[in-house]
C-alpha cells in the first residue's frame, strides 16, 4: 500500500465518543494524561486495527502531549501498529525455543501458504505476518499466535490445515 | 578527596564523578552520551573503566565513569586490559551500522565520533554484513538530518527536549531501529535547535547552510568574536574561507552563553556573504537629492575627501548606533563634540536604556550573569517575551527551573548529574516562574502562572507586588501569590526590560527588588535583570549617560535645517522615526553621510554612503545587557573598499586635522582615549590584551596549523603566492603558526587538542569541567563588567502613565522575533525564510469580532498610515492590546504604543492552491 492511499483510507481524525470514554476511564488512575499513553494507544487500535498518523495526533492532542512524544512512545512497542495490518496478525516466535524446534521450516511454509513474508499483509488483507520474540510458551514450541489464538506444536500440516480457506496468492513469497 | 587512576594519585571534588574527574585531571576518557551541560545517563557505555574494591584486588569490574560517584581513595584503572577492550569493542558495535561516509560527511575532521574511534584503536572492521539505513527528513533550512550516522547516544533527544524544552523531537523505535526526529517533517520549531550541530557527536545534525559552502574545520579561519543578535553577547567563533563567512560555531564563556547559542547567533551571520553588502563608496550627483538618484563609486581617498570637505569647519551633527561598537560611537561623537551626537536611539529606547543603566549604577539587587540566573528558585518576568529578546537567557531560565528537582534529588543525595533518576524524581515538578506580560511568551509551557496586562497594567502590577511586601494588602490575589513567592525564595529572580519601551515597568522591576532585598534583609540575594534591545546599546547608553541634555533622535530631525552635514554611524533611521522626521531629515539642504553594511532607505536617501565591515571584519567593543564589556575581532580583511566604521572615522578626522582625535591612529588608541573619557569606561583596557599581546614571542594565529592551500587559495585568479595579510592592530595574526594553546580566554578563536577535533577538546581549555577557561585564570578574565552598583538604592517615585485609549481602537505592542525582528540578521536568505510574513497578533475575540481566521488578512490603521498584515490568533492577550512584529520590513514604521484600528482586508482573497503544489509543499529537501 502506498502512502498515499494509506493517508487516504484513515480519514478519522477525531476520537469517537467510546475512544474517549474508555481513555478518560484509564485517565482515572494516572496521575498524568501522559501516563495513559499505552493504553489509549491501544484502545484506539482495538477500534481502527491499527493507529495511522491522523489517530496518533488526536490522541496526542488528547492526552496534551506532542505527537513526537507519542511517537517514541507508539514505535516503541511493536504491537502498536503504525501501518495498516490484515484483519488478523500472526505472530510468529522465532526465538531460540522456537528455532531450537524447526521453526523456520514452519515460517517458510506460512510464508509459501499465504504469500507473505515478515511484515507483509496477504492480498485479501486477512493477515499479516509479524515475527516476535518469544511468546512465554517454550514447552510447546514452535508456536504462533493468529489473532486471540496461541497455536502449538506447529507443523507444516497444521499450517496447510489453518489456512485452507485462504486464497494461495500467486506471490508465494520466499 | 583523592582517588587513584592506574595508581595515578588525582584530587578530585566530592560529589563529581570519574569521568569528570579523569578529564579534569587530563586523561583521556573516551565518553559520548555524557554532556558536561546535561550529565550522566550511562547509555553509551563508552566511559568504561575498571575499578577495584581495594588495594590487593587485581581483577577489579567493569563500571560506567560517567555512572560512579568518586569515593574517597577509590582505585580505578582506564588502562587494564579489559577496560581498553570494552572500549574498542564499543566503538566497533557503534560501527556496525556507521556508514563509512567521512569523507562526505560535514562532521569530518571535527567528529567526536572520529576522535573516540582513534583513541579506543578501533581500525579493523570485522562486521562484513549490511548496515541499516534510514530516511531522512526535511527539519528546515538550518538543520540537516542524515540519520544512518546515529550513533544512539540520545544527546539530542535529551538537549532538544529535556534541555532547551522543544517539544518537536524525539527518540523513535527501538533497538537497532532507533530513530531521531520529528512525527512528520518539517521545520524544527526550537529557537535553539542549531545546538544540535555541536551536541550530536557524529554528523547526523548538521549546519545546512554551511553546507551550500562547506569547507573542513581545519581550513578555516577564525577569531574569537562576540554575537551581534542581541544585548546578550554570546561569545562566539566564526569561520571563514575564501573570503566568505562559513558558520558560526559556539565560543565557551562560562559565564554568559556557557555551551549554547540561539539559532539567530549561529545562523543569522549569512548576511554578511549577502549581495546587499555595500562593497564600495557611492557619491550622489552634485545636487541629486532624491531617493532614486543613482550614486557613482568612488575611490576610499575620494569619498574622504569629499566627506571632509562636507564636515570641516562646518555645523555638523553625528548619529550613533546600538549596533555599532564603543570605538565606533565614541569616535563620531569626538568628531562632532558632544553637544552635537545623538546615541541614535529612537527618543523611546533611550529612555528605557538611560533606565536600566540608572537601575544598574545603584541597585541593591544583584546583576547577574547568565550562569548565577540559572541558581534562581523563583523566578517573576515583566513585560519580555525572553526566548524572543534575549534568547540565551530564556535557555538558562529553562535550566533554573530545575532547581526544584535538585532541592528533591539533594534530600535524596542524589548528585545533579545523575540526569535520568533526578528527571524521573522530580517528573514536571518545576520551581515558580511567574509572567506578566501582555501576550503569548515562548516559555508559557513552563510558568506556574500567566498574567496578561497591558504595559502600564504590568507596572501597576509590580508597583502592587512591591506594597504588598512592604505590608501593604492588595484585592488582587495574584498580588499576594506573586509576593509569597518572592518571599518564599532563596534566590529570586526579576527579570524585565526593554522590548515594550516602556520605562515604567522597567522601573517598577527595580522598585520591587529593591523591596525584595530590604524585605529579605542580607541574607538572601534578590536578583534583577534587564533584556536591552541591540548588541550594543548598554556601550551606547553609558556613552551618554551623563549628558545632561542628550539630543534626542526627534529634536535633531528638527534642528537639521540649522546645519550644514549630518554623518549617519550604522543606524537605519527608518526603524526609529517618523516619516515626516525622515523627510525633514533627507529632503533640507543639508549633507547626509552614511556608513552601513547593508542597502536600506537610509542609505539611499544619503549623499555620500561609506561601506562598512561587518562584526566578522572588524575589531570592536560591545557592551551587553549585564553591562560586560567584551571585544570582538577581524575573522578576514574586508574585501573590497570596506573599512571599519572607526578606521573611515579615523582617516576623516586625519583629514580634517581634527585636534582632539590628532594623536590617535590605531584601534588601542581608541580604547585608550575612550577609557580615559568617562570613569565609567575605565577597565575597558583590561577587557582583553591589547595589539602588543606576545606569549613566548607568539600572536595567537587565526588559522589552525593544518590549514590547507593556503600557497594555492587564489590560484584561479594568479599563481603568485599573495603575502598574508598583516595584523597590526590586534593580538592576534593571519597565520597558522604561533601560540596555539594556553591563549588568554579573550584569545581563543577555535578550539582543538592533540586527539580532541572535534568541539570536545573545549575540555582541555577549561580549568575544570563547566568550570571557567584556563586562559581566564591565569589573563583577563571573560571580558569586564563595567557598572560597578553603588548599592545606594534609587529613591523611585514612580508614577505609571495610562495611555488613553479611545473605543474601538488598541494599543500596538511589539511582539519581537528571534528570525526576524533583528535588522541585520533578517537579510540572511535562511533567516528570512524563517520569520515569514509580518503579522499583526490578536485575541480570539478580537479575531472573532472583525471575523478573521490566522493567516487571513487585517488592515491596521494608525493616524496616518494603513498596513495590511496576516493575521496571527494569540492564546492569551491583555485587554484592549494587539501585537505586531516588530522589525520586519513591512512593519517598520509602526510603533510601540500606536493607537490603532483594525479591520478585516476585504480585498484578500485566499492564495489559489493547484493540485502540483501539494506534492512538493512539504518536500523541500
Ligand atoms: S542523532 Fe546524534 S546526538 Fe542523537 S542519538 Fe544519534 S548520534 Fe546521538
Ligand atoms: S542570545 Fe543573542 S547574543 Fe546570544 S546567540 Fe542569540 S542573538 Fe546572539
Ligand atoms: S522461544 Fe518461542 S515461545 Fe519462547
Ligand atoms: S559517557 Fe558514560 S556511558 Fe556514555
Amino acid at each position: 500500500m502506498s502512502d498515499q492511499e494509506i493517508i487516504e483510507s484513515d480519514l478519522n481524525t477525531v476520537l469517537s465518543s467510546e475512544e474517549i470514554a474508555e481513555i478518560d476511564a484509564e485517565l482515572a488512575h494516572v496521575p498524568y494524561k501522559s501516563g495513559a499513553a499505552i493504553d489509549a494507544l491501544k484502545i484506539v487500535q482495538a477500534q481502527r486495527g491499527w493507529v495511522s498518523d491522523q489517530s496518533l495526533q488526536a490522541i496526542a492532542k488528547y492526552l496534551e502531549m506532542s505527537a513526537e512524544e507519542l511517537e517514541g512512545i507508539a514505535t516503541f512497542y511493536n504491537l502498536i501498529y503504525r501501518r495498516p495490518v490484515g484483519d488478523k496478525v500472526i505472530l510468529f516466535c522465532d526465538s531460540v525455543s522456537c528455532w531450537l524446534c524447526g521453526c523456520e521450516d514452519i515460517k517458510q511454509k506460512i510464508s509459501e501458504r499465504l504469500g507473505v513474508d515478515y511484515g507483509e499483509t496477504t492480498a485479501d488483507n486477512r493477515y499479516t505476518l509479524i515475527p516476535v520474540p518469544c511468546l512465554g510458551a517454550c514447552d510447546r514450541a514452535p508456536v504462533m499466535m493468529v489473532g486471540d489464538d496461541l497455536h502449538t506444536h506447529l507443523d507444516k500440516q497444521q499450517i496447510e490445515k489453518l489456512f485452507a480457506d485462504s486464497k494461495q496468492s500467486d506471490k508465494g513469497g520466499q | 578527596m583523592i582517588i587513584f587512576v592506574d595508581g595515578q594519585e588525582i584530587e578530585v571534588k566530592q560529589g563529581e564523578n570519574v569521568l569528570e574527574a579523569c578529564l579534569n585531571a587530563g586523561l583521556d576518557l573516551p565518553y559520548f552520551c555524557w554532556h558536561p551541560a546535561m550529565g550522566s545517563i550511562g547509555s553509551c557505555r563508552q566511559c568504561a573503566l575498571v575499578q577495584y574494591q581495594n588495594p590487593e584486588d587485581t581483577r577489579g569490574r567493569i563500571v560506567m565513569g560517567c555512572m560512579t560517584q568518586v569515593t574517597d581513595g577509590a582505585r580505578f584503572s582506564l588502562n587494564a586490559q579489559n577496560a581498553t577492550e570494552f572500549r574498542e569493542a564499543v566503538v566497533e558495535s557503534l560501527m556496525l551500522n556507521h556508514p563509512h561516509d567521512c569523507p562526505v560527511c560535514a562532521e569530518g575532521g571535527e567528529c567526536h565520533l572520529q576522535d573516540m574511534t582513534v583513541m579506543v584503536g578501533h581500525r579493523d572492521r570485522r562486521y562484513t554484513g549490511k548496515k541499516n539505513t534510514h530516511r531522512n527528513q526535511y527539519l528546515g533550512p538550518l538543520i540537516q538530518h542524515e540519520m544512518n550516522r546515529c550513533i544512539t547516544c540520545y544527546r539530542c533527544e535529551r538537549y532538544y527536549r529535556d534541555y532547551a524544552g522543544g517539544s518537536d523531537l524525539g527518540a523513535q523505535a527501538s533497538r537497532d531501529h532507533v530513530y531521531f526526529g520529528r512525527h512528520q517533517e518539517g521545520v524544527l520549531e526550537s529557537e535553539f535547535s542549531g545546538n544540535l550541530v555541536e551536541v550530536c557527536p557524529t554528523g547526523v545534525f548538521t549546519d545546512k547552510p554551511f553546507l551550500k559552502h562547506y569547507s573542513r574545520k581545519w581550513d578555516l579561519q577564525s577569531a574569537p568574536s562576540i554575537c551581534s543578535g542581541c544585548g546578550v553577547g554570546c561569545n562566539i567563533s566564526p569561520g571563514e574561507r575564501y573570503g566568505k563567512l562559513k558558520r558560526v560555531h559556539n565560543r565557551y564563556n562560562h559565564e554568559v552563553n556557557g555551551y549554547f547559542l540561539c539559532d539567530r547567533g549561529r545562523f543569522g551571520s549569512g548576511y554578511i556573504n549577502s549581495d546587499q553588502r555595500l562593497d564600495y563608496s557611492g557619491l550622489k550627483g552634485a545636487g541629486l537629492k532624491s531617493a532614486d538618484a543613482t550614486f557613482a563609486a568612488v575611490h576610499q581617498s575620494q569619498a574622504i575627501e569629499t566627506a571632509a570637505g562636507w564636515l570641516q569647519g562646518k555645523k555638523v551633527l553625528g548619529i550613533g548606533s546600538p549596533r555599532a561598537s564603543l570605538e565606533s560611537n565614541y569616535l563620531l561623537r569626538e568628531l562632532v563634540g558632544r553637544s552635537n551626537f545623538s546615541s541614535g536611539f529612537s527618543d523611546a529606547e533611550a529612555a528605557v536604556v538611560r533606565s536600566i543603566i540608572n537601575i544598574q549604577k545603584t541597585t541593591v539587587a544583584t546583576n547577574p550573569t547568565i550562569k548565577q540566573m540559572e541558581s534562581a528558585d523563583a523566578i517573576l518576568i515583566l513585560g519580555e517575551d525572553i526566548t524572543n529578546t534575549a534568547p540565551r537567557v530564556a535557555l538558562a531560565l529553562r535550566q533554573a527551573l530545575r532547581n526544584k528537582s535538585f532541592e528533591l534529588a539533594e534530600q535524596l543525595g542524589l548528585p545533579e548529574w545523575q540526569d535520568a533518576a533526578v528527571r524521573n524524581l522530580a517528573q514536571d515538578q518545576l520551581s515558580p516562574m511567574v509572567i506578566v506580560s501582555a501576550m503569548d511568551s515562548r516559555l508559557d509551557d513552563v510558568a506556574s502562572q500567566l498574567i496578561s496586562l497591558s504595559p502600564a497594567a504590568i507596572a501597576d502590577f509590580s508597583c502592587a507586588v512591591t506594597a504588598s511586601l512592604q505590608g501593604q494588602e492588595s484585592d488582587d490575589k495574584r498580588v499576594q501569590q506573586v509576593a509569597n513567592m518572592l518571599s518564599a525564595a532563596k534566590r529570586p529572580l526579576i527579570i524585565s526590560g526593554s522590548s515594550m519601551l516602556s520605562a515604567n515597568i522597567v522601573d517598577s522591576a527595580a522598585c520591587l527588588a529593591e523591596a525584595l532585598q530590604a524585605h529579605k534583609q542580607a541574607a538572601q540575594e534578590v536578583m534583577l535583570s534587564f533584556c536591552v534591545p541591540e548588541a550594543n546599546s548598554m556601550g551606547l547608553g553609558l556613552l551618554v549617560n551623563e549628558d545632561k541634555r542628550p539630543l534626542r533622535l526627534s529634536r535633531l530631525a528638527k534642528k537639521i535645517d540649522t546645519v550644514d552635514a549630518v554623518l549617519i554611524l550604522e543606524n537605519d533611521l527608518e526603524r526609529r522615526l517618523s516619516q515626516s522626521e525622515l523627510d525633514l531629515i533627507f529632503s533640507g539642504k543639508t549633507r547626509v553621510i552614511s556608513m552601513d553594511l547593508l542597502e536600506n532607505n537610509t542609505l539611499a536617501r544619503s549623499d555620500l554612503v561609506l561601506p562598512v565591515a561587518s562584526y566578522a571584519e572588524s575589531q570592536g567593543t560591545l557592551v551587553n545587557a549585564e553591562s560586560r564589556a567584551q571585544r570582538h575581532y577581524p575573522v578576514f580583511e574586508p574585501a573590497a573598499e570596506r573599512l571599519c566604521s572607526w578606521q573611515w572615522l579615523l582617516q576623516l578626522a586625519a583629514v580634517m586635522e581634527h585636534k582632539k582625535l590628532a594623536g590617535i591612529a590605531h584601534f588601542d588608541q581608541i580604547v585608550e582615549a575612550c577609557s580615559k573619557s568617562q570613569p565609567i569606561f575605565a577597565d575597558l583596557t583590561a577587557v582583553a590584551p591589547d595589539h602588543s599581546f606576545r606569549d613566548r614571542g607568539l600572536k595567537v594565529p587565526r588559522q589552525t596549523h593544518r590549514y590547507s592551500g593556503r600557497t594555492a587559495i587564489n590560484a584561479d585568479v594568479s599563481v603568485h603566492e599573495p603575502p598574508q595579510p598583516t595584523d597590526c592592530e590586534t593580538p592576534l595574526a593571519y597565520s597558522m603558526e604561533g601560540l596555539n594553546r594556553d591563549q588568554p580566554a579573550s584569545l581563543i578563536p577555535y578550539v582543538w587538542s592533540p586527539g580532541w577535533n572535534s568541539n570536545q577538546s573545549l575540555q582541555k581549555f577549561q580549568a575544570e569541567v563547566n568550570g571557567p577557561l584556563k586562559g581566564a585564570l591565569k589573563h583577563s578574565g571573560a571580558g569586564q563588567r563595567l557598572i560597578k552598583s553603588t548599592q545606594q538604592g534609587l529613591e523611585y517615585k514612580l508614577k505609571v502613565t495610562h495611555p488613553r485609549m479611545q473605543k474601538g481602537r488598541w494599543q500596538l505592542l511589539p511582539m519581537h522575533r528571534v528570525h526576524g525582528s533583528e535588522e541585520l540578521s533578517a537579510y540572511t536568505d535562511e533567516i528570512a525564510e524563517l520569520a515569514a510574513q509580518a503579522f499583526v497578533a490578536l485575541g480570539e475575540t478580537v479575531a472573532e469580532k472583525l471575523g478573521v481566521a490566522e493567516g487571513e488578512m487585517v488592515v491596521v490603521s494608525t493616524a496616518d498610515q494603513e498596513i495590511s498584515l496576516q493575521v496571527k490568533v494569540l492564546s492569551r492577550v491583555a485587554k484592549n492590546c494587539v501585537g505586531f512584529s516588530v522589525g520586519y520590513d513591512k512593519t517598520k514604521s509602526l510603533r510601540a504604543g500606536d493607537s490603532v484600528a483594525l479591520r478585516r482586508d476585504k480585498s484578500w482573497q485566499p492564495p489559489q492552491v493547484i493540485a502540483t503544489d501539494r506534492g512538493v509543499a512539504s518536500n523541500g529537501c
